[in-house]
């Protein structure tokens, strides 16, 4: 990895950080509570703090003061791009005097060209640990291609796709999983392993969870007492499901499994009149019932099992876009995503029994997300400028109470701490090291990064296919970030490094390349305790000033205020 | 590479460089256990636990309950042991241990799904949107930890699997995951332990002046996980992982599989004074062709490794001091369904327990004929937990306060299952 900079390039990027303020940067003296906060001329921005300021108020809280512009901006960036700015990107934002600053950036790393790439692979990657796992497509003779999916999303988020419209493609999607075969629809990764074991059940639960927010794999086999989803419910919705098959094609001449072709065939039923296709369950108490397909609002579709008839996934595409569900489980998503927190717990339940914390918001957010078409960008965009996203995470003791830590609802008065996922870090070392320019074509990256991840991913021995990841803020962890490979290369001395260039540029006064440490991972230029342990560094290092950069960096690399998000 | 000790440090020089250190502070990170503690009367008394995690759910009344003869019965029939109950034909080494392990054949539990089983199986509470449970390994390591005042390496190790978190134990009590190969991934810095010293110390400033912040206890957490790799990395008490090192015979008994391993290294590292170790050991959730799956597949490497365990504890003289629990999220439906398997079911099943004092060689409680209900006194996930503090001297009085300030009790209020200690 490297990029060459020549040193006179890289001279004057250091001066810039050497001129900036280090208030500008670090924000030592947060903003009054009380100051008026914009909302930048959107009435739904104008919403959110109207209804997040008046659940303060019901708890009598005070929230914290407003982030520093270089806090706000590096969470904006690891939020939106999964990354963190780069120097260059910091300066500008926080040298600019203009009041719509963030308005103007917010529109620029949404819609600008330069980064819409960024933007398609860290919503790329988001997407698809939500629809197939943090290892689907890794399992040995799995049919789901990983890298099928993540093109296809890829396409659509490039191309802002309406969420709804992606929606209903996952949902519908027929043809090949693998990138350059016949009829590929990479959309079909999402179902392609869900669908033909334990006839389809998987696809029923997974796709209510994920797009509707119910959540229903409980009732398979049984009523639940706290879930208003009854087992006829689950099996109605199963059946939308069985006409869908996914057919295994080999390689020629071997048992190696090439790709998979998802199709939907005329489905007989389990009794014996294809025009009625019933399927049926078993209670607990050993009864059969019998089950067609009925959406979960109690819409009845045609019973027919013959496709020129009734395509169900069709139909449930329809029944699934129409819901309001769809938007409120996806507004609900991305409030968690950016604020930490979702109006519920977990994010992916929005069952009746369920408590919503600021239930008039969320519904406010959905019907406007409708409304908008469903541009994720808008919803992006309104979160984003708003007063709560734009909170410092430093506590007061006006709202000291207010830790979703302890248990308590999230009142969001403050910006609450978050662990970078793996994915983030992994793009923020690119950065950071100035490496990502040059990186390889866009397969033979996301090929890198993805065997780098696999390391974390842990799965639950089931066959619903539950996993965890070690990069959890544990030891595992804590190894990969003072020892890893990744960090050696970040680290690295090696010339044409990061770190050789900026030691190596003889232009450049010694303490702005301390400076340059600091602003390259926390954003921030160093206070005076710091500034001087780097300097006591450079003497311990008997005068040589790489090594001792190097201890800086990697210590900076290994800080709780690099991988939290704050 | 499972080296304990970075290359040309061992802890002993590490930490004397403390004592001439530097003109820099010296880190918080380092003081570890610069205070030793060797008495040896401390090791005598310590107690340990080792949880063999089926996960998916195993279908109980195929393995340690059998219904010969009953329309669910199933195909397996059931052989005599040296204890006073019949289990499964095809754990015939383990039917040679049962007098040092027992049964509970009345569990009764009420989650049937994966998630939610996993979670109140290891923690004895349900889901609960507004707090985290700790797992009973938190728990225990927890509560045992004064116990091994000299113990470097994590308190709470999981092997092979995920395990569930620390709860409001908070992060320092997590599990440490390795993989049955007991390969520890990154742990060499490859640097001189001068150079390691000067660079924990720049990043303890970095990192107390974020805490200083209050920006929240996640900022703290980090520091305190710092504190345990370092300590870790520097360990010669790593070199329990390395089941390698057992003779071939041992390992062999064990068996070569990921289970095998993980329940050897499981005695290793029960050994060198770890209060927990979980085992994880998974593709129990048989919906399909269940009977020819555990036949030749699951409970041959099963038979192996528990009977191995429970063998070479005993012989060592640790299972006196060592519980061990055997369970998953549920078991399965006594019904057969259509593909010959079986789903998930948690009305009436069993878990199996030993050593640490518990009577073994018996079953406690019963099912009816078909194994569809439980016809004595139900047990659930608590009194497991109750029974296994009991068994290792934990005092079911002992209560935590969760970080919203609410009491939790021990064991969730479960009560002790009295025939394992009459």
């Amino acid at each position: 990895m490297g990029r060459i900079v020549s040193s006179k390039a890289m001279g004057l990027m250091l001066s810039l950080v050497a001129g900036l303020a280090s208030d500008d940067l670090c924000g030592a003296a947060p903003s009054k509570a009380t100051e008026a906060v914009a909302d930048f001329g959107l009435p739904q921005v104008k919403f959110i703090n109207e209804q997040i300021r008046q659940s303060w108020v019901d708890n009598q809280i005070a929230p914290s003061g407003m982030a520093s512009d270089g806090e706000w901006c590096r969470r904006l960036f690891l939020d939106v791009l999964g990354r963190v700015p780069s120097v260059k990107e910091m300066r500008d934002f926080v040298a600019d005097k203009d009041p719509q600053k963030r308005a103007r950036l917010v529109d620029r790393i949404l819609n600008d060209d330069e980064y819409t790439e960024e933007f398609a692979r860290n919503w790329t990657t988001l997407w698809t640990n939500i629809l197939i796992g943090r290892n689907g497509g890794n399992e040995q003779r799995s049919l789901t291609s990983r890298s099928g999916l993540q093109k296809y999303l890829r396409d659509s988020l490039a191309r802002n796709k309406p969420y709804d419209v992606m929606v209903r493609e996952l949902i519908t999607a027929t043809g090949s999983t693998t990138p350059g075969s016949d009829g590929f629809n990479g959309a079909v990764n999402f179902l392609v392993m869900k669908v033909n074991e334990e006839k389809g059940t998987l696809a029923t639960a997974e796709t209510a969870k994920i797009f509707l927010g119910l959540q229903v794999q409980c009732t398979q086999c049984h009523n639940h007492p706290f879930n208003d989803w009854k087992q006829q419910k689950f099996w109605e919705m199963n059946a939308f499901f069985r006409q869908t098959r996914a057919l295994r094609r080999y390689v020629e001449g071997s048992r190696e499994i090439d790709s998979a072709e998802l199709v939907d065939e005329d489905f007989s039923g389990e009794g014996s009149d294809p025009a009625e296709a019933e399927i049926y369950y078993e209670l607990r108490n050993g009864l059969v019932k019998s089950a067609y397909p009925v959406f979960v609002d109690g819409t009845e579709i045609p019973r027919s099992g013959y496709v020129s008839e009734v395509r169900r996934r069709e139909v449930l595409g329809d029944l699934v876009t129409r819901s309001a569900y769809l938007e409120k489980a996806v507004v609900n998503r991305l409030w968690a995503h950016f604020l930490g927190y979702g109006f519920t717990k977990p994010i992916d339940d929005l069952g009746t029994h369920n408590p919503v914390t600021h239930p008039a918001l969320l519904e406010y957010l959905g019907t406007e997300l409708r409304t908008n078409s469903f541009n994720l960008k808008e919803l992006m965009r309104w979160i984003v400028l708003s007063q709560p996203y734009g909170l410092s995470s430093r506590t007061l003791e006006s709202n000291v109470k207010d830790d979703p830590q302890l248990g308590e609802t999230p009142k969001f008065s403050r910006f609450y701490l978050r662990q970078m996922r793996a994915e983030e870090l992994y793009e923020s070392l690119l950065v950071a090291t100035e490496a990502h320019k040059t990186r390889g074509s866009y397969e033979e990256q996301e090929k890198s990064k993805n065997d780098w991840l696999r390391q974390f991913v842990i799965a639950f021995g089931n066959d619903e296919g539950t996993e965890t990841t070690t990069f959890n803020g544990t030891i595992p962890q804590a190894l990969m970030m003072f020892n890893g490979e990744l960090i050696k290369k970040a680290t690295s001395l090696e010339k044409g490094s990061f770190l050789h260039r900026v030691a190596a540029d003889s232009s450049v006064k010694p303490p702005d390349k301390i400076n340059y440490m600091f602003m390259s991972g926390l954003g921030r230029l160093p206070n005076k305790s710091e500034f001087n342990a780097a300097n006591l560094l450079v003497q311990r290092r008997g005068g040589d000033a790489a090594a001792a950069l190097q201890d800086i960096w990697w210590a900076v690399l290994n800080s709780n205020e690099f991988i939290l998000n704050h | 590479m499972l080296n304990a000790i970075p290359r040309g440090m061992s802890r002993r020089h590490f930490l004397s460089h403390l004592a001439g250190a530097s003109a820099m502070t010296i880190p918080a990170l380092t003081f570890g256990h610069s205070l030793r503690v060797h008495a040896a009367d401390l090791k005598k008394r310590r107690k340990s636990a080792i949880l063999l995690w089926m996960s998916g759910g195993p279908s109980t009344m195929d393995i340690w309950d059998l219904k010969p003869g009953a329309s669910t019965g199933g195909e397996f029939q059931p052989i005599g042991t040296t204890g006073d109950l019949q289990i499964c034909e095809h754990m015939p080494k383990t039917a040679q241990v049962m007098d040092k392990l027992a049964v509970i054949r009345s569990m009764s539990t009420r989650e049937a799904d994966h998630n939610r089983g996993r979670y109140y199986m290891h923690t004895g509470y349900v889901p609960n949107p507004n707090i985290e449970h700790p797992s009973y390994g938190a728990v225990i390591a927890h509560e045992t930890m004064n116990q091994r005042p000299d113990l470097e390496i994590p308190p709470f190790i999981s092997v092979g699997g995920g395990s569930e978190g620390p709860g409001f134990l908070g992060m320092a009590w997590a599990p440490f995951v390795v993989s049955s190969t007991g390969q520890v991934r990154n742990l060499e810095m490859g640097l001189d332990d001068k150079r390691l010293l000067d660079r924990m110390s720049a990043l303890d400033m970095i990192e107390n002046n974020f805490i200083g912040e209050k920006r929240g206890s996640s900022a703290d957490d980090h520091k305190k996980i710092l504190k345990k790799t370092l300590d870790l990395m520097t360990s010669k008490q790593m070199e329990a992982f390395k089941v390698t090192k057992e003779p071939a015979a041992v390992q062999e008994a064990y068996g070569n599989d990921g289970f095998g391993r993980g329940c050897l290294m499981a005695r290793r590292l029960v050994e060198a004074g770890v209060p927990f170790v979980e085992v994880d050991f998974g593709g129990w959730d048989n919906h399909a062709n269940i009977f020819p799956t555990l036949k030749n597949q699951k409970l041959p490497i099963m038979d192996r490794a528990i009977s191995s365990l429970v063998s070479d504890l005993d012989e060592r003289g640790l299972l006196q001091d060592t519980a061990i629990i055997w369970m998953g999220e549920f078991s399965r439906t006594p019904r057969i369904n259509g593909t010959t398997g079986r789903d998930h079911w948690a009305r009436s099943w069993s878990v199996v327990v030993g050593g640490a004092g518990m009577n073994g060689g018996i079953a406690v409680g019963k099912t009816n004929e078909d194994g569809t209900s439980v016809e004595t006194e139900p047990y659930t996930s608590q009194d497991v937990m109750a029974s296994i503090c009991k068994a290792l001297g934990i005092s079911l009085e002992t209560t935590f306060t969760s970080r919203s300030g609410r009491p939790m009790k021990i064991a969730a209020g479960g009560k002790v299952i009295k025939e394992l200690f009459a």
